[in-house]
Parts: C-alpha cells; structure tokens; sequence
C-alpha cells in the first residue's frame, strides 16, 4: 500500500509540474462551454419561420405579431395546407412552424382553451430546443397579458413537436455533450499518454524491474485522472447553471456517481491505447481518431442518432458515450433515478469491466 | 574470480534475435558472489539485449539464465525484488527533483531512504547539495550518480549497470568506477557494460562482446598475457606519414592508432626490418618499441580474427 | 583509406607553421555567454585555424555545448567578438550556417530514410544542384562501399557505418569548418580509428574540424587542444604542449588535474 501511494504522490508532481497541460486541461471546459453557449444563442436570431394559420382571427395575428416582432424570428412563408410543411423544411429555409387551430379565437373563449403546435427541425437539435422553448416563452407571455385584462382563466396550449429528432424535448444538448467528450478526452488520452511517456523516457524499464506489480502501476496511473476529470465535471455542471442557468433535475449524487462509471470506463480504454503504443505521439493520434471522433460525431451529441443511416445506427449501439449521454441528459433534464436508466447503466458498467480486464492482462511484464 | 563464495549469475547458451538480426547469440558464462564483471564492446554488440535479458525484461529465445539461483522467466517476481537495474537511457523523472527520485523509488522496493542510507551515503552526500533541484537539470556525472542511488537504494544483491558512463566526461568516470569498487566491497554482485575499453582493467573479470558474440571472457591480465603476438609501439618525426606507410608495408599485420603512437603487429617476429623500413621511408627520429599491449588492442586483435 | 600524398605534414612538431595567423578561420574574443545570472561561457578567447583539427574538450556542464551552439550560429552570445570563416557571429548566422557542417553522435541521419534519401535531403537544404548532389552521391557510395546498402534504411545499418556516412553527410557541402559533437561514442575500436582517418583527410582537404570526444586517446589526435572547467578555457595547446606542462604521461592525466578541481555544476 505505501508503494502504491508513493507512485499516486509520484504522478500528482507530474500533473501539477506540467502546469501548461494544467492550463489547458482546465481551461478547456471553460472555453467549450462558452463557445457552445454561445454560438448556439446567437443563432437564434432571425430564424426562419413558418406560419399556417387555420383561424386567421384577430388573437392569432396578435399572436403572430408578437412572435416576429420579438426580434428572434423571420416569417419565411404562410402557409395553407398542412402539406406543405414537409417540402417547406426540406427547402431548409426554415427551422419552425407554428400552427393555429381552426376557430382559435372562438375557442379560446368558449372552451377557454386552444392549441398551437410547434413543429421544429430538430436535426439541429440545440438550435430547435432554444427555438421551441423561445416561441412557448412568448406564448405564455400573450397568455399572462390577456389573462390579467379579463380575469378569466383561459389556456393556449402550445405543443411542440421535433420534427426528424422525435425523442428530443426542449434539451440544453451541449452541456452532457460537452461533459461527455471532456470526460472522453481527458481521462483517455491523458493516461495513455501519461504510460506512453514513461516508455519513451526509458522509465517504464525501470518500474517493470522493480517489484511494482502491473496492477499497481495501473491504478497509480488512474487515481490521479480520475480526481482531475471529476472536478472538470464539477466545473462545466457548475458553470452550465450558472452562465446558461442549466439545472440538474434528478439526484446529483446519481450523476456524479454516473460520470465516476464513465470516467472509470475512459480510463481503462487509455490504458489498453497505452499499451499497444510505444510513443505518446502515437497514443494521443489513437485517443484522437479512435476515441474522440466517434464521441463526437456517433455519440447522438451533435447528430441525433436517429437520423443516422441504419449500419451507424447500430454501431453507435458498441460507443460507450452514447449511453452515458443518454443517462446524463435523463437525469439532468428529466429528472428520472435509476429505476429509468439501469439498462444503460448496466451497458456501461459492462463494458468498464470489458475494458479494465482487457487492459490489466494486455499490460507487458516485460518489454515487447 | 578467487575471491568468490559461491555463483551469483548463471548464464547457459543464451540467445536473442530480433527479426534477422541476432542480438545476442549462445553466450555462456558465470559470475560469482560480489564479483565486479565488465561486458566490453561498441554500441550493437548485444549489451542492452543481454542485460534485458537478465533483468527479466525480455525473454530469451532460447538458453537459461538465473540470478541468485533464481530462474529468469519463471521467478521473475523474486529477481526484481533483489536486483538494482540502471538503464542506458537516463531513466530518472526529470520534473521530480533529486530528492523526490530517491524517494520514490525508495518506496517502490517497500524502503525508506534512511533505512539503506549508509549504502548510498558516499555518493549521495556529492549530489545533497542540489537535492531540490529537478533531475533533469543535473549535469551529466550528477544525474549518473542519483541513478546509481537510486537503483541502490533497496540494497540489491545484484546491481546491473547498463553503459553507465557513456557520453560522461573522463572525471566523472574515474569517480564513478572508485564508487563501484566501493561497493563491491560490500558484498554486492556488479555486472557493468561499456563501450569504453580503458575501463575493463577497472574490473575483476570482463567477458569482450562484438555482434552478438562472447569473443573472450577472463581476468584483464589474463586477456593481455595471452595477446598471442608482438606488439610495438612506433612513433617517427611524421606520424601521418608512418599512418600510411606502415598500412602499407607489406610485414603489417595490424597498425592503429593509439594515441601519439601507432600500435604494430608484424608477420615476421624481426623488428629491425620494420626500422630499415622506415629508414628507407625517410622518417626521422624514429622510436620503436615493443610493449604490454591494453584491453583495446587485445579487442581488435579478436575482432580482426 | 588515406592515400599516401594526402597526409597532412606532421602538426605536432610544428603546429603554428602551417596554421598561421594568416589563416584564422575562427576567432573568439572575450565571449560571454550568461542565462539569468548563470555564466556559462565566461570569456572565452582562441582561434582556430584553417584546415586544423581542434578539440573542444571538458567536463559535462563545462559551456561546452552552450559554445558550440553560438559557434554554429544557433544561438547569440551575450557579448564579446566572433568571427566565423569570415563572418560576424551576431549578423551574419545565416551566413554562416551556409558555411559550416554539423555532425553529432545524438541525431545526425534520419533513420526512417534509405542512405540515398538522406545524402539527397542535405545535398537539398545546402543548396547543392541536383547535378552536384547526383554525382556527389555516386562518389561518396563508392568511398564508403555503400553501394549495396545504399537503398536500406538508416536504421537497418550497423552503428560505425552511420557515423561514418554521417560525416560524410556533415562534409558533402564542402563547408570551411565541420562540428563535431562527440562523433565516436560508442562506436568499436576499429571503426572509431577509420573515422579518424576520414578527419584527417578532410582536414587534409583544407576542411577545419572542430571536435568534441570523451574519448581520451583521441585528444592526443588534434593538433591543438583547448580544456574548458567551468565555463572558462583552463588550458589550450598542442597535446604535446600540455603534457609537458602539466607533466602528464598522456591526455586523460591532463584532463583529470584539471577538470577535478572544478565545481563541475550547471
């Protein structure tokens, strides 16, 4: 055991010695976070709209006035069929259409209820979310001001609907995406580089001489990884509610103990990347190409899974990230326990076993 | 050799290749307990391989070897409990400072610094005073002394010292092999590789190594008494001159240079040809001399047969 | 190797003779060099001459690589006078780079390409027409008995035919001076000695070789020889001259009187 700490205090004179990699590692979440954040609010102003208005009464055109005069949208087309929604998304001009229902007006004060669907073009799915969540916003306002004139309790119902992305609601998709990848990058490509560089530096030699076994290498490489990913989880959570006001609804100590299991399984990929690569030039390309890649682009992150032709659709399945972001986005969004994403859970659980056994026998005794 | 109590290293028929290239090919030998044993040869001769080798770093394709009676492939775990290693490569962390090197591998081999604090004390007093500074910004002959420590620390029966002065200066390496024989003295078995032939008679027994062969294992005496032929020393007024001309004379067997000399061995065992020789040459103030030839030229005389 | 009318005059007994003032081809002048308030080269003076072979020898963290690197223009000194074949040490470096060949035992062929790619690729970056470097190739091939190695990679040749190629490389340009940073390190005795030859005859050839060895024996192979102990130069002379004042039997007794007395820390 006093081995195994004096390699642990060993590798944290190392990460904290290299403070250039520190900054970066640091300063990474940070800037993604507000890169994300906000290359996504800007989009959103002038987004192309469509209106198909099946009333026509006057709360409608006040409705529509408020929309477009709220700056964020720009009426592309009105439209009279409902046909013509799915041509007009295709044209790609668009990214909304809000859709009155017959006799708004008459039923608002008869029934005092009526319905406005929002139907968004979810194959961007940030940009579709804040759209959706823009257009119920301003809605509720009409609402509010109507409801204080008349004193009588009336409800507009808008009710979105994400076109080509069905599964997603109105969802910050970036911060458990970002999160993800984060996680992915650190904690892969950092131990394998972290061996790699022991190798190249002839110390590996050394170590492997000693009476060290490889599992005490192994996980003296790991602990101090697994410290730093978590405080950069802490650190984008922290900095997704308070610069995007982003909650956690469900149990934050589910989610910690979530990115912990994911964490885990990233680290055990690094470890098996490090041991078949002799140089950590080699070891951060593989994290690169073979890690970052697939976390990036089939992970669901930034393209919805389900519009992927049907072979990724079923690779993405063997892509660790995509089930971690899935229970991240539950329990931040939705608000569910582990009752609701225990398959998940199990997947991934599953596949850190896979990995951790994979690499502990991969790791040499010897050289070559 | 006399002094041995017993057998240390065992080394039967071992050999290594990597591909086509034969690293080391059917060596034999055995070192005894506490004894200073040198592998001499240039950089490929197969030193780091066999070294590897007996370290438990890589497998043998075929012989055996055991450390201290313990075999290398099946009681690995036992031999990196009881053997210092030094790499070729520097291999300290160079952003840990020298006092952060010695203690963790202190603590590797389960020890502190003070429990074997004696051991390292002579060497470890020449670099305490820069024990803070990191390891990477030593000069040579310090960072060689902190690795010498730190592969001693856990007081090893047996210290294996892969070319442990190469590319350090020539007091530094003077220094380094005084420590060596001090530690001999306490009991420890040391095997040490080197390119630097001047340094074989610093040891008890060198084995002389050159493409993956042994060509000859003995005592440094015993290897220069049986220097099979005459040796002379020859130094004229023009000694680049003497170069070429003794390179082609047509009684040269042998002419390197050593030094401001050039070192001769003849066909026919009369060197007053050689002086008529050089007379007819037109060389002036010429100096032969016949001598004890050193471990270089024993090497060369084997390397050329 | 040498051939006979190539050996260059004995040195030794005369080594000012040949390598007269009027040759100079370096000149050091008080050179200082500091990092922070670290001095590593504290006013250093010499001059070599055309055609000479010197040996820059000390302890390790004696400035010794620090003086190299502003000899061969990488780097600037802090102050004092230098002139290198001709060239001023703080304006011209590029001049001078154009002048000079580099040779080192660390890194001095690329080992992933074949002989002929590397002779190409330095005949390329000095410049040297496709011409030169063809015919030039040829030659050196044929010197070097390469000629059935000469499409294996680098990595696949034993140690001492790389050093030898590599110098070869370091010459091809026909530059006035050559470094050389420790060429024969772990290179067998034979070989070393046939890497000596080629020294001598490019010295020969009116090429000024500057070099570095922990070798002994081969500082007795310079025709001077300068000591350098903590940053300063403790001695220069003909290893002849040196031995006699320091009463030494040969160089490694020089060297050790005085490099022990030294503080020997970067």
């Amino acid at each position: 055991m006093k081995r195994f700490k004096g390699f642990v205090i060993k590798e944290f004179y190392h990460i904290f010695r290299d403070y250039r990699t520190m900054v970066i590692l640091f300063g990474m979440p940070l800037v993604q976070i507000l890169i994300f954040g906000f290359a996504i609010s800007t989009e959103i102003n002038n987004a192309g709209i469509a209106i198909l208005d099946n009333s026509k009464d006057a709360v409608t055109q006040k409705i529509t006035n408020k929309l477009l005069s709220s700056g964020y949208f720009k009426l592309e087309a009105n439209l009279s069929d409902y046909k013509e929604i799915e041509p007009m998304f295709r044209k790609g001009n668009i990214k909304e259409v809000i859709i009155f229902e017959n006799n708004f007006a008459k039923k608002l004060e008869t029934e005092k209820k009526a319905n406005i669907q929002i139907i968004a073009d979810a194959s961007d799915p940030n940009t579709a979310s804040l759209i959706t969540s823009y257009t119920s916003n301003i809605i509720n306002n009409y609402q509010l001001e109507m409801m204080k004139n008349q004193q009588l309790p009336m409800q507009i119902n808008p009710e979105v609907k994400m076109l080509y992305n069905e599964e997603l609601k109105s969802v910050f998709m970036f911060v458990p995406g970002t999160i993800t990848v984060l996680l992915m990058l650190i904690s892969a490509m950092m131990t394998s580089i972290s061996i790699t560089r022991e190798k190249e530096l002839g110390t590996m030699e050394i170590l492997l001489a000693s009476p060290l076994k490889p599992i005490q290498i192994i996980v003296g490489k790991v602990v101090p990884y697994v410290f730093i990913s978590f405080m950069i989880a802490v650190i984008i959570l922290i900095l997704g509610f308070t610069v995007f006001g982003m909650p956690v609804q469900g149990s934050l100590f589910l989610l910690m103990g979530e990115c912990l299991l994911f964490i885990l399984m990233a680290l055990s990929l690094g470890i098996l990347i490090s041991t078949v690569t002799q140089t950590q030039q080699t070891a951060m390309m593989i994290s690169m190409f073979a890690l970052m890649l697939p976390t990036i682009l089939l992970s669901g992150f930034i393209f919805p899974i389900e519009n992927m032709p049907l072979p990724l659709q079923v690779f993405s399945n063997v892509i660790p990230p995509k089930w971690f972001i899935i229970i991240i986005k539950n329990i931040m969004l939705k608000g569910v326990g582990l009752g609701y994403i225990w398959k998940e859970t199990l997947i991934l659980l599953g596949m850190t076993l896979f990995f951790i056994v994979l690499s502990v026998k991969k790791f040499k005794i010897r050289l070559s | 050799m006399n002094s041995n109590k017993g057998i240390s290293i065992s080394v039967k028929n071992l050999s290594k290749s990597y591909g086509n290239i034969q690293a080391i090919n059917n060596l034999s030998f055995e070192i005894g307990k506490a004894e200073l044993f040198g592998f001499i040869g240039p950089d490929g001769a197969g030193k780091t391989t066999l070294f590897r080798i007996l370290t438990t770093l890589l497998l043998p394709d075929s012989g055996s070897a055991s450390l201290c009676g313990f075999d290398i492939v099946k009681d690995y775990k036992k031999i990196r409990q009881i053997i210092g290693y030094m790499p070729g490569k520097f291999s300290l962390y160079q952003d840990l400072s020298v006092e952060e090197n010695l203690k963790f591998f202190a603590t590797i081999f389960g020890t502190t610094i003070e429990g074997n604090y004696d051991l390292i004390k002579d060497i470890y007093i020449q670099i305490e005073p820069f024990k803070t500074r990191p390891a990477g910004k030593l000069s040579g002959g310090m960072k060689q002394k902190l690795a010498l420590c730190c592969a001693m620390i856990h007081k090893p029966e047996v210290l294996i010292l892969d070319e442990p002065t190469t590319g350090v200066d020539a007091v530094s390496r003077k220094e380094f092999w005084e420590m060596l024989r001090k530690l001999k003295e306490s009991g420890i078995t040391i095997i040490v590789s080197t390119p630097y032939m001047d340094e074989a008679s610093l040891c008890d027994r060198v084995a002389l190594i050159q493409g993956g062969n042994i060509m000859k294992t003995d005592t440094p005496e015993n290897i220069i008494n049986q220097f099979d032929t005459a040796l002379y020393e020859v130094k004229t007024n023009t000694m680049f001159q003497l170069m070429s001309d003794l390179k082609e004379w047509e009684n040269t067997e042998s002419a390197y240079l050593f030094g401001q000399y050039m070192h001769l061995t003849i066909n026919n065992k009369d060197s007053n040809e050689l002086e008529s020789y050089l007379q007819s040459k037109m060389h002036k103030d010429i100096e032969i001399k016949q001598i004890t030839p050193n471990i270089e030229d024993a090497f060369m005389r084997l390397m050329g047969k | 190797m040498t051939k006979k009318n190539e050996i260059p005059a004995n040195s030794k007994s005369s080594p000012l003779e040949k390598f007269g003032k009027a040759n100079v081809i370096i000149t050091v002048k008080n050179l200082v060099k500091k990092f922070g308030d670290f001095i590593a080269n504290d006013h250093l003076n010499f001059e070599v001459y055309k055609g000479e072979i010197f040996g820059f020898l000390g302890a390790n963290g004696a400035g010794k690589t620090t003086a190299i690197r502003i000899l061969c223009g990488l780097s600037k000194p802090t102050s004092g006078e230098l002139n290198i074949a001709g060239f001023d040490g703080y304006k011209d470096t590029e001049k001078i780079k154009k002048n000079i060949g580099y040779m080192s035992q660390k890194f001095s062929l690329y080992e992933d390409l074949t002989v002929v790619e590397n002779i190409r690729f330095y005949g390329g970056i000095y410049g040297l027409s496709s011409k030169d470097i063809k015919e030039r190739t040829q030659n050196l091939i044929e010197k070097l008995n390469l000629d059935e190695v000469k499409d294996k990679l680098i990595k696949d040749l034993p140690l001492g035919w790389r050093q030898k190629l590599a110098f070869s490389v370091a010459i091809l340009h026909e530059p006035k001076i050559v470094f050389l940073d420790e060429p024969t390190g772990g290179v067998d005795p034979i070989t070393r000695r046939q890497f000596w030859d080629m020294i001598y005859e490019a010295a020969n050839n009116g090429i000024t070789v500057f070099v570095t060895t922990h070798y002994m024996d081969e500082a007795e192979y310079c025709n001077r020889v300068s000591i350098m102990v903590d940053g300063k130069i403790a001695a220069l002379d003909t290893p002849d001259g040196l031995m006699k004042t320091f009463d030494a039997k040969n160089m490694e007794e020089v060297f050790i009187k005085l490099a022990r007395g030294a503080n020997n820390n970067e």
